[in-house]
Parts: structure tokens; sequence; C-alpha cells
């Protein structure tokens, strides 16, 4: 930002006292235009998501490890729903759906870019706030509206869509072809819609943040890897969210108005042929997918920003390769766009136009590769301090890796034919999506925590958590490949009846008892976390982790503006760890006569 | 009673970690924040190479426990699933050594690297010709991949041979139905508005001169050994799979979009019991794509036979035309014909 915008927003300049009158508790705790308010009410909504969706996967799970048993408890928790202490079809795949929808979207999307896109694009680059902090507010109250409407729809009489978070029609299109395509699919929709209004007030505010203010000194080049994928994920969420809003919209035509956009040749068991059309149930999912791609890049692109971030401050080197980071930035978000069609290769594509998805989307793992040996160079002799932060970036690479490389099965349409669907995908993408992108959110609440709180995470608890989770994310979704080798499909509420499947139930036991002890380790990562807020060790120095971007010269608790006096000016990139034999020099130190090479 | 028992329980083991955790914070403030760091790093360091070595450990254990249980182990029963299978371990093995290397990488640097006061971290902050080196051996690895998997592709999605065996697959909630040609070889026309039911589950126009002599059976399709196979799928009302795990193929079943697949078969239902050793083996059709809450029961069978005991299969079938219309089946005693039809449409 210029030096003549910081003296117009003349309120970041003043101590707190001066304006206290103004900051009643509605417009500092609830209605607040603080990027970091906001951001604490996305970590913390998305929070509660994600105890939900767990909560969702631990009952779905019983169902799985345990489908003879009958838990009273259940009963009392659901009704109707867990009749007799055991789980009914309609109610696992209302579950299976609702932790699949909010996980992905709620959790790794609002939750995670809403975060940390809030908290760091200002403090990272030198703002005062974000470009239009009133339509960060929106965009806050747009979510928290779509997630009333979601847990809203839990509670229709005929249950939550249940039809899979991919939401495919005619299933999710026809009241009649499942209770939960009833009310609650309409829920589920608007909720979408909501949430879609959402990302996109975040995303255009992040961009224009990002783009036009910057402090002095601050070029595009020096952004911190965090600054550069939070960009990159805004981008892919401005141009691909209004292509699912608009799919979402032929659907509640179609579901309720009577259009055909989706729908033809249908015949519902119990009401008889459809007067539709025409339609084409594909078209759906080519522009779900159109979304849903670049999607799974919406989750994955700040989870790696972050732990290029971590890992490098905690390994006292420079990133290794920070062009090379950006360039595989860039290829991974325009590639995110031409490779929707691989998650369609046995929807009865033109073979042709599968052969190009696949060079697509195997293309892909090359920038992929790029920025795992960045990592690990990155780390090769450095100095590394384990922090939980460090520990759950490094898990963070673990993870990508492994479920990196199954993609590469997955990605090639002749091995997908055999794969596709089936527990195979399950733990490709709950390893490199889901746990990955939870681990480099926690990396992200553990690095960042005594910023937002001005205290500490407890260490041991952190390396508690870690640990555990890293080890039982392994244990549930690795032996899950084997039974996706068996052909095992997925969303199947008992595989009892089949003679090709049964053979894994003992497995399936022990993937249960293990995703609830792991479930229970994230509640001792809560504990931590609410208790920290308030009774945390205190943060006493300005730059504890020795870091050298902008938000660790904000004060221990920064007010509203971020810096008490002028915006720091920066000179230097974010990454001059063990340089000349300083341990870190921050971007606000002025480049030395006799510095060697600058960047 | 237990229910409380075990909160409590679950409870107090909270409550103990969490009183440790804050006691080693205290710990930790007293021995000063250099040396706790330092103590942390190590024990940390540790767990790392502990953590790749017993991982390596389950991978094997896992392997050993599960490999029996999967499909590679029992080989694939389709000329297709071969080439799938031998897709796999190819694929297998080059992601394999890139595992190995990058994990082992990865927990070692993080070892051999902890903080060490006596070391100067090496400033290194890129190198053209090392990220030359690792673009290129991905893309070179990746193109092998590519195109030995688009070869099999469209092999794959190709035209079946000519002497290809046609029956139509149709998906509905929640079993299938499979359509034979009949004698002439050519499926009668069919429009879902003419869908019963009772008699006329796929909606075939009677009036068409080639659907008479069509067959139609639920749940188990026939077909015969070393004979490719092609179907043509659809569905009723939702997206369903069919999906084929012995001979490794699945197509999705689409309302009003028709899809295909063929593959041939190289073990009959009997070879296959032997060869497992598992006397209930079946090939069985699982329904893949998320179809309503009876998703999961949606099972078909292929019996996979010799081309005699095809035919003679073949020639106890009844054309569908005459369950619709069984007053016009020449066989039919005219009063008892009514029954008849019924019977035999129980039996499929």
């Amino acid at each position: 930002m210029s030096h003549e915008a910081a003296l117009h927003e003349g309120h970041g300049h003043e101590e707190h006292g001066h304006h206290e009158h103004h900051d009643t508790f509605l417009t500092k705790y609830v209605f607040s235009q603080d990027h970091k308010m906001i951001a604490k009410q996305f970590l913390i909504t998305g929070m509660v998501w994600a105890v939900l969706g767990g909560l969702m996967s631990v009952l779905f799970r019983l169902q799985l490890g345990y489908p003879d048993a009958s838990f009273p408890w259940l009963e009392s928790l659901l009704g109707k729903w867990a009749k007799g202490g055991q789980i009914t079809p309609e109610a696992y795949y209302a579950l299976v759906t609702t932790h699949g929808t909010v996980l992905v979207f709620f959790v790794l999307t609002a939750g995670l870019s809403g975060t940390f896109a809030n908290f760091l694009i200002p403090l990272q680059v030198g703002a005062r706030d974000m470009a239009s902090p009133f339509m960060n507010m929106l965009s806050y109250w747009f979510f928290f509206t779509a997630s009333v409407i979601m847990m809203s729809s839990l509670f229709v009489e005929t249950g939550p869509f249940s039809g899979g978070w991919t939401a495919y029609p005619p299933l999710s299109a026809l009241h009649d072809a499942s209770p939960g395509s009833k009310t609650g699919m309409d829920l589920w929709i608007i909720s979408m819609a909501l949430f879609v209004v959402s990302s996109l007030l975040g995303g255009l505010n992040y961009i224009a943040t990002i783009l036009n203010m910057r402090t002095k000194g601050m070029s595009m080049t020096r952004l911190p890897l965090t600054i550069w994928a939070l960009f990159f994920t805004a981008v892919l969420g401005v141009l691909s969210f209004p292509v699912l809003l608009s799919g979402m919209i032929l659907l509640i035509f179609d579901r309720n108005f009577g259009t055909s956009f989706y729908l033809s040749d249908i015949y519902v068991n119990g009401v008889g042929a459809l007067s539709n059309e025409g339609g084409s149930a594909i078209l759906f999912q080519h522009l779900f997918w159109f979304l849903g791609h670049p999607e799974v890049y919406i989750i994955l692109l700040p989870a790696m920003g972050m732990v290029s971030e971590i890992m490098s401050v905690n390994s006292r080197k420079p990133i290794f390769g920070y062009m090379a980071m950006l360039g595989s930035l860039f290829a991974i978000a325009i590639l995110a766009f031409l490779v929707w069609a691989h998650h369609m290769f046995v929807t009865g594509l033109n073979p042709f136009l599968g052969s190009v998805f696949v060079l697509l989307t195997l293309l892909i793992a090359v920038p992929s590769a790029i920025k795992v040996f960045n990592w690990l160079t990155t780390l090769w002799r450095g100095n590394i301090r384990f922090t939980p932060g460090m520990l759950f970036a490094i898990g963070f690479v673990s993870l990508f890796i492994s479920g990196g490389l199954t993609g590469i099965w997955l990605g090639n349409a002749a091995l997908d034919i055999y794969l596709h669907d089936s527990y195979f995908v399950v733990a490709h993408f709950h390893i490199v999506m889901g746990v990955a992108s939870m681990f480099g959110m926690f990396a992200g609440v553990y690095h960042w925590f005594p910023k937002m709180y001005g205290r500490y995470l407890n260490n041991t608890l952190g390396y508690v958590h870690f640990w555990i989770t890293i080890a039982g994310a392994y244990m549930i979704f690795w032996p899950m490949h084997y039974q996706g080798l068996a052909g095992m499909p997925r969303r199947y509420f008992d595989f009892s009846i089949w003679e090709s499947f049964k053979q894994f139930a003992e497995l399936n036991r022990f993937i249960s008892t293990v995703a609830m002890i792991v479930f229970a380790t994230q509640i001792l990562f809560l504990i931590n976390f609410f208790y920290s807020i308030f009774k945390g060790r205190k943060v006493t120095v300005l730059n504890p982790w020795e870091s050298n971007t902008l938000e660790w010269t904000t004060p221990i608790r920064p007010g509203h503006g971020n810096w008490p006096g002028e915006i720091p000016e920066v000179y230097r990139w974010p990454y001059d760890y063990g340089k000349d034999g300083h341990d870190f020099i921050p971007q606000t130190t002025p480049v030395g006569a006799d510095e060697t090479g600058t960047h | 009673m237990s229910l409380i028992l075990s909160v409590a329980i679950i409870v107090f083991i909270y409550v103990v970690i969490f009183q440790i955790a804050k006691a080693s914070e205290y710990v930790s403030i007293l021995k000063g924040e250099e040396a706790s760091r330092q103590q942390n790093n190590k024990i940390n360091g540790f767990l790392m190479v502990a953590f790749l070595v017993l991982g390596f450990i389950g991978i094997y254990v896992c392997n050993k426990a599960y490999y029996g249980k999967t499909q590679l182990a029992q080989g694939a029963a389709s000329i297709q699933g071969e080439k799938v299978d031998q897709m796999l371990f190819v694929t297998l093995i080059i992601t394999g050594i890139v595992f190995v290397i990058t994990q082992v990488l990865l927990f070692w640097f993080a070892y051999k690297y902890q903080e060490d006061k006596n070391r100067k971290v090496f400033f290194f902050a890129h190198s053209t010709k090392l990220e030359l080196i690792w673009t290129a051996i991905p893309a070179i690895a990746l193109t092998v991949l590519v195109v030995f998997g688009l070869r099999n592709w469209f092999f794959f999605t190709g035209e079946p041979p000519k002497n290809a065996n046609v029956i139509e697959v149709t998906g509905k909630q929640f079993g299938w139905i499979f359509r034979y040609p009949g004698k002439d070889g050519i499926f009668g026309k069919k429009y879902y508005k003419n869908i019963d039911p009772a008699t006329n589950s796929v909606g075939i126009i009677w009036d068409d001169k080639y659907a008479q002599d069509d067959i139609q059976t639920e749940q188990t399709m026939y077909v015969v050994k070393g004979q490719p196979v092609k179907l043509i799928i659809g569905s009723r009302d939702v997206i369903h799979d069919v999906g084929l795990t012995h001979f490794r193929l699945k197509m999705d079943a689409v309302p009003g979009i028709p899809t295909t697949m063929w593959f041939t078969p190289i073990y009959t239902t009997k070879e296959m019991r032997e060869k497992t050793g598992n006397p209930n083996f079946a090939y069985e059709i699982s329904c893949d794509q998320m179809c309503g809450n009876g998703h999961y029961s949606m099972k078909g069978i292929i019996e996979v036979v010799e081309q005699e005991d095809y035919d003679m299969w073949m020639a106890k079938q009844k054309p569908q035309y005459y369950t619709a219309f069984p007053e016009k089946d020449p066989e039919a005693v005219p009063v008892k014909a009514d029954s008849t039809a019924k019977a035999t449409a129980a039996k499929m």
C-alpha cells in the first residue's frame, strides 16, 4: 500500500482506547469488519462443522464396522433413523452425504481458505484490512446462513439429502427416487447457492487485496508463498463456483418447475413414466465437476502455501525454488480447469475425449512432483525445529505423496475403469485432499495461533495430536486401497450379502475402531484450542517463531488496522533464512551494502 | 449404566492427558525455552525415523494380511482384466519406487537435520539444474504410463469383434434387467412410456417386428466363455453402474443415453469356483453409482458357461412377448397360459 493510502485510513493509527465507543460487542464479535475477527469466525464455524462432520463419519463407520451390533444409545440420539440401535440405510446415506458436503465445502473450503485468506492476506501483504471489509463481513454471514440452512435440513421429516455429495441427477432431481431427495434436497441446494455467494464475495476481496493493497516494496515476487497460494485459490474459486451455481439453478428448475435439463426417459417405480424428454443427466456432471475438480485445488493450494511457509521458517532455510514453487502453483491452477472429465471416464464419455483428459490429468503430476522435491530440498541441510506446526507440515508432505501417487493410478482411464467408485478412490481422495489439507489447516492453526490470540497452544498436546492423527490416518486409509483392489464399491451400507466383498468384515472393524480413536484425538485438539484462547501461555515476544514475514511486525495483539503506526516498508523477499550467517532477516530490514545477491 | 461408565472413563483419560500436558508446559518454562526446544526436537526427530520404520513394517503386515483378499491375487477373468492387472503392476512399480524414495528422504531429512546449534544451514535457494532434472524424470515416467494406458483404453472402449454376443442391460431401483435379441439377432425398439413393471419392464414396442422374439431375464445374465460379449447399457430411473470387478470393467447406466462395454470372459463360473476354492463364488454385478437407499443391495449375477450349456439354457427361454400376451404363445395350452407365463417369469 502506498504512503498516502496508509495515511487516509486514519483509524489504523489510533490506539484502542481512542475509538472504543465504536466497538460494541455486536460490531466487534458478531458483525465485525476486521479481517482478523472474520477469520476467527470462519475458523470456529469451520471447527463446529468439522466436529459434526467427523462425528457423522464415526456414526457410519460404526455401521460398517459393526453391521450386526445394536447400540441403544444410537436410538436415543437419532430416533427413527436408528431403530433398535442400528442405523437404517436412509440414515447411513444421509450421514455419508452430509459428511462429504460439509467437509468439502464448509470445513476445507470456508474453514480453510476463509480463515487463512482473511487472516493472512492483509497481515502478510502489509494492508490495514481487506479491500472491502463490508463485503468480507457479508461473505461470512452468507456462509453462516448457508450453514444454518444445511443444519436445518438435518431435521426435516424426510431427512437431509442422501444421494452423495456430488448430487447427481436424476437421483437428486426426482422427489420420489429417494426420501432424501424431497425437502432435504431443496434445502441442500439453497444452502449451496448461498455458499457460492459467500465464496465469491470472499474470493473477489482476496484477489483485490493482493493485487492492490501491498505495502511499499512488496512486489509480487516478494510475496510469501502462502499469499500466492491463496491468490490462485481465490482465482480458481471465482472462475469455477459460478458454474456450480448455474448447475444448481438448473437442478432446482428440474426438481420443482417441470423443466428437463437433466431428465429424459425416466420411469420411477411406483410413480410411472415421467413426461421429461431430451435432457442429459451427464450435463450436470460436467457442470458439477467443472467446479468440482478446481475445488480439489481450492482445498489443497492454501495448505500447500502454508506448508511452504511453515517449512521454510522452521527449517531456518529459504524455501527451495521459489519461482518453481510459484510456477507449479500456476501450472496446477491452469490444469485444474482442464481435467474435470477424469471424474467421468465411465459415464460413456467419448473415448477420444477421455484420452485427452488422461493426458492432462497425468500432466498435473509434474508440477506436483516439483513441489514435493522442493519441499524435500528445503529440509535438506536445514536446522529443523519441530514445532507442532512444523510436524503437521511434514505430515502434509507425506500424505500428499501417498495420496498423490494413487492419483496417477486413477487418472489413467484404463485403470479407472476398474477402480472407479471403489474404496481405492475413497482412500485416494481422503489422503490427498481430506487428511492432507486438514494437516495443512492444523499446521496453520498451530503456527498462527499466537498471532490470532496472543497466546500459545500447548505443545505437548500438539505433539500427541500430531502423532496419533498421522498414524491413525494411515491406518484408516492405507488398508482401504486393498479393499478397492478387491472392487469393494463405496457408499455401500452393508457388504454381508456380497460374496466378492464380505471378506473384509474384520478389516472394517479395525478401520472403524481407529477412526474413533482419531476422532477422540481431535477432541483433544479442541480442548487445547479453546483452553489456550483464554488460559494459554502468553506470547511475550513480537516474533516467537523468528519469522521474516510482516505479520510478526504487528503488536502481539494487533487492533483493527493491524499496525499502530505506519505500515512497514519491505526490502526483500520473505525467505532470507541462514543468509550470510544471519539466522533470519525480516522483510523489513533494508538490504545491506555488502549483502550477497538479493531477491 | 455402562454408557455412563464409559463416558466417565473417556473424560478421565482426557483430564489425565490434559494435566500431563499442562505440567510439561510448566516444566519447559522452568527449564527455559532453549532447553525444552532441544528436548522436543530430539524426541520428535527420533519419532520421525521410528514412524518411517514402523510405517514400512505396517505396510508389509497389511500387504501380507490383505493382498490375498484382493482381486489381484485371484486373477482377472477376462482378457481386458488381464491387461488391467498387468498395467496395475507396472503403475505400482513406478509409483512404488517414487513413494519409497520420497518418504524415506522426507523422514530421514527431518531426523538428520533436526536443530543443532553447531550446524550452519546451507543457504540454497534454487538450482536450475536440479529443478530441470526433477521436472524431466516425472515427465518421462508419466509419458510411459500415458502411452501404456491409452493403448489399453482404446482397446477397451473400441469396437468389439464381429462375433460378439450382444446383450442389453437395464438398471432400475434396485435390480438389473437383461434382454437378448432372440433368434433374429436384432433388438426390438423400445420406448420408456411403454414400461409396465409386470409384463414389459423395459418398454418394448411390441409392434416392432424384431421385438417379438426378444428374451428377457432379471438378476442373472448368461454369457459364453471365450466369446466376446457386448453390453448395451441403459437405466430406467436414476444413474446406476454396471460394476464387473472380476472382469475389471465398469460402465454407467444413464437414463436416456445408452452406453456400451465389451469383454471376453476366459473362465466359466464353475472353473472360477475351482480356481478360488470357493464353492459360492459368483460373478457379481455390483451397482457402483449411488442410486438410492437400496444401492448396496443392487446385485446381479453373471453366469459364464460353455457354449453347449448356453445353448441349452437359451432353448428353455421364452420370448418376453408371450409373457405380455400369453394368449399368443403357441406352446401354451390356452386355459393354463397365464399361470405358465407367470411361472417362467418367476424362474427368471
